[in-house]
């Protein structure tokens, strides 16, 4: 472990907690959810026995806490701790308290108001379904919040670089500022789209609304979301698991060029959600097709990159031949137990990564859009690879921040392999059930599911049984986490100080190259504004000459319009 | 970089250049495209099916809460459909079981695909976009006859 460590004072101590301790009871709430969904699917429950409610509320929960709320709260929390750990600057404690009460308020407002059943219009919120007005503004301030996170990294950034003008900027904080970049551009969008649509049409200002532009611009941040949840996991599996593995990072080129491919790559890609739309050119579809294969060149270097650093620990722990050196690993080192949250959630994204290229594989997305597969894919990266490697990172950055030592560590250590069981299950269930035009979001147990219904499709039943068994194996693991994480947060803690002293495993790198290019983000910002303007002039023009009239709010109970 | 890391990029920029050639080939030499914009259309509110040669049908097909229209679809084995849908309030989806048809429904908006049947058969079309309260009960049946003089429709206006 290396032994550099940083210093943070006893406010920004208590800050960081908060941020990852309020964060992991919403996401319990939100994987009950998923269980609770499950079991709706295959018929075994009608309403909530805790939450009350039917399966689209519970699904709207599960969506928004995991998905949204919990990956924010830990990319800010990630980057909170890690950028003044490597520049060693000290984090604006007023901005930091700002965004972290920004994001809690919001995060509460939009979790009230799903919960009372005021907003089941799922993670999507797509239009003409209307929430209530609180759901869209408890978003936008978690929104806001992680972007004053963003703007207090900046001027810590700069200053540094001015200060080291030969030097590369640390890896970590490269890529977590890539998260934020993302994130910011991606969000720009939908803040167009909530500011300036779905909020004065939900308070009731403006009538009626264009549903497909909505629709385009949530897509124009749908997308690069992806990227902003997969990117703080790449940042800890470049930075922390070579290290972990006692290994070295065979490029650090590779890592830099990555993080700079997904700055440009991740935003003009996000009408290969809308493959099967109305309103936008099959030309302009096409082109975001191109795009996103783009992006899936910087995983595939990053998997090659990543088995490179492993296969080099490997061999230095005494790994032979060929294929000798996997076996090496420190896959059940307790000491190491962070390490099998970074290699179980690697092995999932290759699963997830092969079934996202067909989903962005333009005509073959006609058999697999808005099936059961879809739900099966993601769950195979954001709940995969991204789930495991942000709760390693929780339990570690708790560990740190609060000085106490990690309880269980056994069951800490199974939970990835546990977890990677159940979701290969689960996942296979949905996605071959998607194959045989199983719909997703779609409460199959009260219909599909269901033996007395005329729509009953037995065909369907075993992959829906199937996804049942994953998913509570699922559930498990995420028990057996939560138990020893709140364990590790009520255990003794090691130090008497009242700061916290706080380390990371940061990887050496095997090959260093200069990249001078790759060292501004400047120029590939520039680009990706070229990229997006090019890419999106023609989808938001055909969208807007092609469609007619506007809508009206409905609920989701009723056919009638709400005005 | 590393000379192996660059054999690595290089195979993985070929691998997506193949699977590009090969979403082309789909589209250019068998014609398999995905929805574009449809223009040249009137907007409309009720579902119609008419004959358009030998065996080719135009179907104008209207999704709502909870129901399409129509939602039993019968037509002779061999039939190619120019099956245009919108929706008349919120968002739809619609796609035929074993078919390559899948779209949405959006109001607002008119989304089109051709579609052929050429094996007998009853095909579940199953709404795939949340919709409401009673999403998991909006479906219905193309049924695909052997011999049958003319094609018709139920359930719909």
């Amino acid at each position: 472990m290396s032994t550099e460590t940083f210093r943070f004072s006893k406010s920004l101590k208590n800050l960081n907690a908060l941020l990852i301790i309020i964060p992991m009871i919403l996401l319990f709430v939100g994987v009950y959810g998923g269980l609770m969904q499950t079991l709706f699917r295959a018929g075994i429950i009608q309403s909530d026995p805790f939450m009350g409610g039917d399966y689209y509320k519970g699904l709207t929960i599960h969506g928004v806490l995991n998905a949204v709320v919990f990956t924010t709260f830990f990319a800010v929390a990630l980057a909170n701790a890690l950028i003044p750990f490597s520049l060693k600057k000290a984090l604006n404690s007023k901005m930091a308290w700002t965004s972290g009460i920004l994001m809690l308020v919001g995060s509460v407002m939009a979790g009230f108001m799903m919960l009372i059943g005021e907003a089941t219009v799922l993670y999507t919120f797509y239009p003409p379904l209307k929430a209530h007005p609180l759901f869209y503004i408890g978003l936008t301030l978690l929104v806001i919040g992680s972007w004053v996170a963003f703007a207090s990294y900046i001027p810590m950034y700069l200053s540094w670089r001015k200060e080291n003008p030969d030097k590369k900027t640390p890896l970590a904080v490269v890529g977590m500022l890539t998260t934020f970049i993302v994130w910011f551009i991606a969000t720009l969008a939908v803040a167009v789209e909530i500011l300036f649509m779905l909020l004065p049409w939900s308070l009731g200002l403006v009538d009626e609304i264009n549903v497909m532009l909505a629709r385009t611009l949530f897509w124009m941040f749908g997308h690069p979301l992806v990227y902003f949840w997969l990117l703080p996991a790449y940042v800890m599996y470049y930075s922390f698991m070579p290290k972990l593995a006692d290994g070295k990072l065979f490029s650090d080129m590779a890592g830099r060029l990555v993080f700079m491919m997904f700055v440009v790559f991740s935003v003009p890609v996000g009408t290969h959600h809308q493959y099967m739309d109305p309103a936008i050119g099959s030309q302009w579809k096409l082109l975001h097709g191109v795009f996103t294969f783009a992006v899936a060149l910087p995983s595939l270097i990053t998997a090659f990159t990543l088995a490179a650093s492993l296969e080099y620990a490997g061999r230095k722990r005494g790994g032979k031949g060929l294929f000798g050196w996997i076996t090496k690993l420190p896959y059940f080192d307790k000491e190491k137990w962070f390490f099998s949250y970074l290699i179980a959630g690697l092995v999932i994204f290759i699963f997830g990564g092969i079934s996202g290229i067909v989903n962005a594989s333009y005509q073959m997305n006609t058999v697999v859009h808005n099936t059961a597969w879809i739900p099966g894919h993601f769950h195979l990266t954001v709940a995969g690879p991204v789930l495991l490697a942000f709760l390693g990172g929780s339990m570690y950055l708790i560990h740190q921040f609060l000085s106490k030592p990690v309880k269980m560590k056994g069951w800490t250590l199974s939970v990835p392999y546990i977890y990677t069981i159940g979701v290969f299950i689960f996942s296979w269930g949905m996605m071959r059930g998607g194959l045989l035009g199983m719909p997703r979001r779609t409460n199959t147990g009260a219909s599909y599911a269901n033996p007395d219904s005329v729509l009953y499709q037995p065909d369907w039943m075993p992959y829906i049984d199937i996804s049942v068994v994953g998913g509570v194996i699922m559930f498990i693991a995420i028990v057996i986490y939560i138990v020893a994480f709140f364990a590790t947060v009520f255990a003794k803690s090691e130090s008497t100080e009242e700061e916290a002293v706080i380390t990371f495993p940061i990887s050496e790198p095997l090959h260093d190259e200069p990249s001078t290019w790759l060292r501004n983000f400047k120029p590939f910002i520039i680009i990706t504004a070229i990229l997006i303007i090019l890419s999106y002039t023609p989808v938001i023009y055909d969208v807007v000459t092609s469609t007619y009239g506007g809508s009206l709010p409905y609920s989701p109970d009723s056919p009638v319009p709400l005005r | 970089m590393d000379k192996s890391e660059k054999i690595a990029l290089g195979l993985s920029g070929f691998m997506l250049l193949i699977f590009f050639g090969g979403i082309m080939y789909a589209a250019i030499a068998e014609d398999i495209e995905v929805p574009t914009c449809i223009t040249d259309m009137e907007p409309f509110a009720t579902d119609t099916l008419f004959q358009t040669g030998p065996d080719t049908y135009e179907l104008q097909m209207v999704a709502r809460m909870w129901a399409f229209q129509p939602s039993e679809i019968r037509l002779p084995v061999g039939s190619t459909v120019d099956l245009y849908l919108t929706s008349q309030d919120i968002m739809h989806g619609f796609k035929i079981e074993d078919h390559n048809l899948n779209l949405m429904a959006i109001p607002g908006a008119i989304n089109y695909m051709r579609v052929t049947f050429d094996k007998p058969g009853t095909f579940l079309f199953a709404c795939h976009e949340f919709c409401g309260a009673a999403h998991h009960t909006m479906a219905g049946r193309v049924i695909i006859e052997e011999r049958s003089e003319s094609a018709e429709t139920a359930g719909g206006v």
